[in-house]
């Protein structure tokens, strides 16, 4: 019996050849088992070794394999070629971002996004080890537990149109992780964050698409954390009129 | 020197590149509806404030074949403009606590889609009976 193949459309760019992307079909041995990524990879394995992407863990938790496959932001680990066969499948880098090179895209911005939210906890009231560990009920827990979710694969920014016609916009998953600080109930810093979601790249440039949050591989909902924060903002302005000293900033 | 030159994609039609971005924009795109609704009920409120022949000459206006048509587009567009308005609802409010569970989003958006249908019919009464 003749060898399965399937065909995959890769969009290609090299920074030191090419003006612009361009798009090229390899064919693939073919097995219903087999991932986007196992596709891309036998590629680079044996078709052509100067394609490249970005990969690691193989089971949707390093978030680095985002790829637009037939125009939807997807992880390639965990989309199937079985999905698609016979037809021919598209693969491209995530939209919205640089391509720095194929399937890779910069992420340069997103980094300082990431850096700018203190993804951290600022403690509200430090403690010292003799006065032993924050406690935490689970309500309070439950407040914040699926924003931590986020494994910064950035399909929520290939599926935000805002961020691609603004990318100073903070974006979806910097404001869900800002979100997930603030609402910790260890957490200090609060105030400090919110001159970033009341700021013009903040969270005033989503139009609630939702999209952001209909893509995302770990159940996040970034969508709820930007708009939950529109009120957070409105309130933060409007109280600051009653509050002393002018309130937050 | 760096050999970088990351390559920036257009976004030249970009809602047309995914059916999510298309039905966004026809679901922003009724609100267009809502504005020129609004608009129509201000020029009836002007027009009752000129007076008498003012009023029922709007009145009559809105009698034209044309305008029916645009009030049962206009209907049909505020219909799914609700619709989608309560969909999205469950995504922009903090979590609602009910019996120590979170409310699902469907129900979020079912008690609003249900308040909303009955404030419609509950309005239409009071009017209905006004105008009797």
């Amino acid at each position: 019996m003749a060898e399965k193949t399937i065909e995959i459309e890769v969009l290609r760019y090299h920074p030191e050849k090419d003006r612009e992307p361009h798009r090229q079909v390899f064919e693939v041995p073919f097995t219903d088992d087999m991932s986007v990524l196992q596709g891309v990879q036998y590629i680079k394995d044996y078709l052509d070794g100067s394609l490249s992407f970005r990969w690691s863990c193989r089971m949707a938790i390093c978030g680095s394999c985002g790829m637009m496959i037939n125009g939807i932001p997807s992880l390639s680990c965990q989309t199937f070629l079985r999905d698609y066969y016979p037809a021919r499948v598209r693969v491209e880098a995530l939209s919205h971002f640089p391509i720095e090179r194929d399937l890779v895209i910069s992420m340069d911005g997103f980094i300082e996004k990431l850096e700018s939210i203190q993804p951290y906890i600022i403690p509200k009231e430090p403690r010292t080890l003799e006065q032993g560990e924050y406690l935490q009920t689970p309500e309070q827990l439950d407040a914040y537990e699926q924003f931590s979710s986020c494994i910064n694969c950035l399909l929520c920014y290939a599926a935000c149109p805002q961020f691609g016609l603004n990318p100073d916009f903070v974006g979806p998953a910097a404001i869900a992780l800002l979100h997930r600080y603030n609402v910790d109930s260890r957490d200090g810093a609060k105030a400090e964050r919110m001159e970033l979601v009341n700021s013009e790249e903040g969270v005033f440039n989503c139009t609630a698409v939702g999209y952001c949050s209909e893509v995302c591989p770990k159940h996040v909902d970034p969508a709820n954390a930007v708009n939950q924060n529109k009120t957070n903002s409105a309130a933060d302005y409007f109280l600051r009129f009653l509050a002393p000293k002018g309130g937050a900033k | 020197m760096s050999k970088r030159r990351p390559y920036v994609r257009s976004m030249d039609g970009w809602w047309r590149k995914n059916p999510y971005f298309v039905e966004y924009m026809i679901h922003e795109g009724t609100a267009l509806f809502v504005a020129a609704y609004a608009g129509i009920l201000l020029t009836g409120l002007l027009r009752l404030a000129q007076g008498e022949a003012a009023w029922n000459a709007w009145l009559s206006a809105l009698q034209n074949p044309w305008y029916i048509c645009f009030h049962l587009l206009a209907l049909a567009a505020l219909t799914y403009h609700t619709y989608t308005w309560f969909k999205i609802m469950p995504r922009t409010m903090p979590p609602v606590i009910v019996g120590g569970q979170r409310l699902s989003a469907w129900a979020i958006t079912g008690s609003g889609l249900a308040v909303a249908t009955a404030a419609c019919f509950g309005l239409l009464a009071v009017v209905w009976g006004m105008a009797r």
